[in-house]
This record gives structure tokens, sequence and C-alpha cells, in this order.
């Protein structure tokens, strides 16, 4: 059995060529259902390759593992960015792939926990996961156990009020074991976040709600490795954290970053192969 | 917890002296933890309305205080699901069952994990407090939601024999429960059975189908007619979803009128889920639903609501015979 075994660290040239995996993928995947969140993707690609391949405890042929360590995604439309990461790790049939969206598949846009192995939770409805994740950590606690709850969270959900009810809650009960990643690529559906309802100083409001912060480059693999291992490793803390990631929404992929209309979006095939070959080139992992 | 009620202060004695139905409540999850089962509870700044601060006293590191935010306190049962345990989460029914909507759908009943949604002082229960706090919407938004089981139970000992059955059923449930001070239709320790009806009176003319608070009046009624020489019928419902599909069908084929009664809005409610059946199944019998009729209940104390809205024993009785009259 495959064990990820978060005490090893992986190389950072490991980690960069699995961002690339993630967002070629994502293309890929979304020419079958032929639209998709493939910006939402590449903001956090270099997140979800340093996780999975590096900080998180994992055992893929047991999913249920109850030492493992949680993954939940408030933004649950980046989905299509870690099913390659959890078919490649083995957690399901790498051909499961190939019927993204389609009929009877249970991969669709936003992630199943019921049907997909490795989806520690449902997603959808913005603003649930944090919630979701104290609860599990709340549970972890009861249980002596000793796991870590990662909550990534999109930078338009701190727009939804029970973010901040469960940003409460998680340091009322001093969880420190609940590390929440902000993706801050500063863009939602209807435009920049901050044109759409501002959310700084992001810091100081979590500060405010009693959060230890940290920001890191996002897709820094070597600043996130160190940094997530580091917080992980803690146990001095009596606070949860909220590191926000500051990240470019469709990195890797110039004409993404510099068109917030990618947020969702379909590449017809000339682009597509523009698009991998600026992944290809280099585009996105530092 | 830091801070307690004084047992000297108004609000814990109006409590303890008026809502003994609620330590049902309290009393069948400690028996549970007791067991081993891996109760969990929660409250949302309502452990006194809802009497769970007896939980909290018995089992504190197994009671979360989740403060007012009682959508996160639904998202949080979920996450604590699914680390193997039972949660059992409370507020009143008006806030649960609608402003707690969309995350007992996507959290809890989607993803199918075992969490008891404890909706209390339900229906028109809370009187003056205001039209805020009636919960008469509340079967309608979860019976409509897949994987839910809806359960409104008559007073404490139903809702105990409730909770001591629901260690063995896998799906999540949304218990209806009221105030606390409804007087006892069942005697303590009577197995619940999810998904089957209690017939309690057969008769021909009229077959009350009640549920919740309702069944305790709904009996009185039906006796005082009987007593006329007047055959009424009276079936306790608990479990509205699964409805207890074959007892309507016994009941709509046995009397000439069905009369549904439920502290709720006649429109998506136990008259609702009855008229579906009686629709698709044709036994035979009329169908009068008695309720709150599709407005915003007014505000008074909750004996005078029940005598307006008809929903004591007395106005039953008079709905009943202005049917037979009719």
């Amino acid at each position: 059995m495959i064990i990820i075994d978060s005490r090893v660290a992986a190389t950072p040239d490991f980690l960069r060529e699995r961002a690339t995996f993630v967002r070629l993928e994502t293309i890929r995947l979304i020419e079958i259902a032929k639209v998709g969140h493939y910006s939402s993707v590449f903001s956090a690609a270099e997140i979800f390759a340093t996780l999975y391949y590096s900080v998180m405890s994992l055992k893929p042929g047991d999913p249920s593992w109850p030492d493992r360590d949680r993954f939940l995604m408030g933004k649950g439309h980046a989905a299509v960015g870690l099913y390659p990461i959890l078919a490649d790790l083995g957690f399901l049939p790498l051909e499961e792939l190939d019927g993204y969206t389609r009929l009877g598949s249970a991969l669709g846009d936003h992630p199943d926990m019921r049907k997909v192995p490795g989806i520690d939770f449902s997603s959808g409805s913005i603003g649930h996961a944090l919630s979701n994740g104290i609860g599990m950590a709340l549970g972890c606690r009861l249980d002596r156990r000793e796991y870590t709850v990662f909550v990534m969270l999109g930078d338009g959900e701190m727009q939804e009020g029970q973010v901040w009810e469960a940003a409460l809650s998680a340091a009322h009960y001093q969880l420190a074991n609940v590390i929440a990643i902000i993706d801050r690529n500063g863009y939602q559906l209807d435009g920049k976040v901050d044109d759409v309802i501002g959310i700084e100083p992001l810091g100081d409001k979590w500060r405010a709600f009693g959060w230890e912060v940290h920001e890191v480059d996002g897709h820094d693999v070597i600043a996130l490795d160190t940094l997530l291992h580091r917080l992980k490793q803690d146990t001095e803390r009596s606070s949860p954290v909220c590191v926000i990631a500051n990240t470019v929404k469709g990195k890797g992929v110039p004409f993404m970053e510099t068109e917030p209309g990618w947020h969702l979006g379909y590449l017809d095939p000339v682009d597509a192969r523009a698009a991998v070959e600026a992944i290809l080139m280099g585009g996105g992992s530092q | 917890m830091t801070l307690e009620l004084s047992e000297n202060s108004w609000q814990y004695r109006s409590l303890n002296a008026v809502n003994p139905g609620l330590d049902y409540l309290s009393d069948a999850l400690i028996d549970l933890t007791d067991q081993g089962h891996p109760i969990v509870a929660g409250a949302a700044d309502l452990q006194y309305s809802n009497g769970l601060v007896k939980y909290a006293k018995a089992y504190p590191e197994r009671f979360f205080q989740f403060g007012i935010s009682e959508q996160h306190m639904v998202s949080a049962a979920a996450g604590l699901a699914t680390t193997g345990k039972m949660p059992f989460v409370a507020t009143f029914a008006s806030f649960l069952g609608l402003l707690c909507c969309e995350q007992i759908r996507m959290d809890i009943a989607y993803c199918n994990l075992p969490v008891r949604l404890i909706g209390h002082h339900t229906g028109i229960s809370l009187g003056f407090y205001g039209t805020s706090h009636h919960a008469t919407e509340d079967i309608s938004t979860m019976r409509a939601i897949a994987n839910l089981t809806v359960v409104s139970t008559a007073d404490g000992p139903q809702l105990a024999s409730a909770i001591a059955a629901s260690v063995n059923w896998p799906q999540p449930i949304y218990f209806r429960i009221g105030r606390g001070r409804e007087p006892d239709v069942y005697d303590p320790g009577v197995p619940f059975v999810f998904g089957k009806a209690i017939t309690h009176r057969i008769g021909s003319e009229i077959t009350i189908i009640a549920c919740g608070t309702t069944v305790h009046p709904a009996i009185a009624a039906a006796d005082a007619l009987s007593a006329k020489g007047i055959s009424v019928g009276v079936i306790d419902m608990p479990t509205i979803k699964p409805l207890d599909v074959d007892s309507v069908i016994e009941a709509g084929s046995r009397s000439a009128v069905i009369l549904t009664v439920e502290e709720h809005n006649v429109l998506g409610g136990l008259g609702s889920a009855v008229a579906e059946v009686l629709a698709e199944t044709r036994p035979g019998a009329r169908l009068v639903r008695h309720g709150i009729k599709d407005e915003f209940s007014l505000i008074a104390p909750p004996a005078h609501l029940y005598a307006h809205y008809q929903l004591d024993a007395e106005g039953l009785q008079q709905v009943m015979m202005d049917i037979i009259e009719s």
C-alpha cells in the first residue's frame, strides 16, 4: 500500500512537475465536459500538489483511514484539478478520469464524498467547508487523534457569512489542527473580488478572529512546502491557522492570467494547444 | 461552560417547572452515551430552552456550544459525523427547518450522514414570542429533502423512544418536537418504530391522522364525539417520511373522511403527504386538511392560539362537527 509520509518532503522539482500534471489533466478533462473552471484550478495547482504529494498523511489504499489528514474544498469547483491527483495516487482508477462528468460518473464539477474515494467532504455550496472541517477537528480531539484538517477556501468565499461563524468557533475551541488555506487569486465569477465586495484587510480580519495568519506565494512550492510542514508539526500553537496563499487566477497560461472571464469557460482546440504549450514551457510553478 | 443559570433565577425555575417533556431529550442522550453509543450534542445558545444543559453537565466533553451560529452548527455536525459520531444538534424549529435548510440538504442529507436534527418549540408553541419564532413550514422543507427521515413526536416519552430507536436508523433524521409542556400520550418505554403509524382509535365516520402536539387533543376530541355516538378513529403518524402508506390506505378504506391535523401549514405538511397517498391510491375517503391555513400565524399565549386555530380538543370537535354537518 502506498503511504504518503508527510515527514518526507518531496523535492521541489517533483512538486512542480505534479502541478504541471494537474494543469494538463484539467485541460484534458474539461475538454470532455466542454466547460469548466480552468483558472480556479490553475491558481491552486501548487497547493494541491504540495498537500497531496508532500504534506498530508494519507493511505490511498485505505481512504477511510481514521488518522489520515483531511482536505476540504470550500471552492469545490476546483475539484477537476484534484481528481487527477487522487487517481495518480491510487484512490481511484486512472481510467475513471476519462468519464469525467458523463452520465453515471462519480466525477462532477464539484466533489462528492459518497462517490469519490479520497474526497473527505462533498462541496459545491460555498461557505460550508470550514464548518465541516471544524466538526472533523472536534471529532479528532474527542477521539484523541492528531490529524490535521486542511480547508481550502476561495477568496470570494470570504463573502459568505458562515465562514466567519466558523472562524469564531475554531478560535473559541482552540482548534490548532485546523489550517485554512485561502486561495487569494483575486477573482470571482462576477469580476475582481475587491470590486464585487472587498475583503481586505484580509489578514487583519483573521487575526482579529483569533487565528494565526501567514502569507505565502501560492505558486512557490518550496515556500508552500516549508510553511505547511512547519505549521502541521507545530504542537505548541493553540489557535487555528489561516494561510493566505497569494496566487494568480489562471496561473501558467498567459492569456488566462490577464482575463478574469476564464473563471468558467472552454478552450477550443487552438487555445487548448496554446495553453498546453505555455504550461509545458514552465508557466505556473516557482 | 463557565456561567450557569442560578437555580434561583426565573428562567431556571420556569424551565424546570413547566417543560418536563424536554428532560426526555437529554435523558435519552445520556442513556445512549452511557451505553457506549458515539453520541455528541450541540446547541446554538438555547441549551436551557431545549434542556441540553443537562446533557452538557453529564458529558461536557461531548457537548458543543456553537453560539448563535445555527448554520455553522449544522455543518459542523456533519463534519463530526464523518468521524464516527452520532450528533444531535438542536435549536428552534423555525431556525433549523428554514434558516439551516441548505446546510441540512447539502452537508447532512446529500452526504447521508447520521446527524439527528432536533427542531424544538415547533409549530405555534412559542406563542407571543412572535411569528418569527413559529415553525409552520418545517415539515414542508424537510420532507422535500431526499435521504432525510422526518419525525414529529407527540410527547417526551415518544421522543425518548424515538431517540433510542434512532441508533439503528442509519439515515439522517429531523425530529420535530414541541416545547416540553405537552401532556403525555404515551407511557415511557413504548418502543418506537420508524415508518409505522400508531392507531389509537378506530372509527368509520372520520379518522383523524395527527402528528406531534395535536395527537393528544385529537384523542380527546375523538372520545368526546364517540360519546355522542359518532365513530371517530385516531391515528398518530409520527414518521412523516417515510410515511406509513398502508396505514393511510387502510384508514381511507375504513372511514368516510380522513381529517389530517397538524400544527403546521396545511400546504406541504402531513396533510399534503396524506393527500398524495389518497390521490394515488383512491381508497375512497374524502380528505380534509386541518392546520394553519396558509397564513402567518398570529401571536398570543399558546393556549389562546391553539383555541384560535381550532387545534385544541374543543376546536377539533367543532371541526369534525362542521365536517359531519356539511
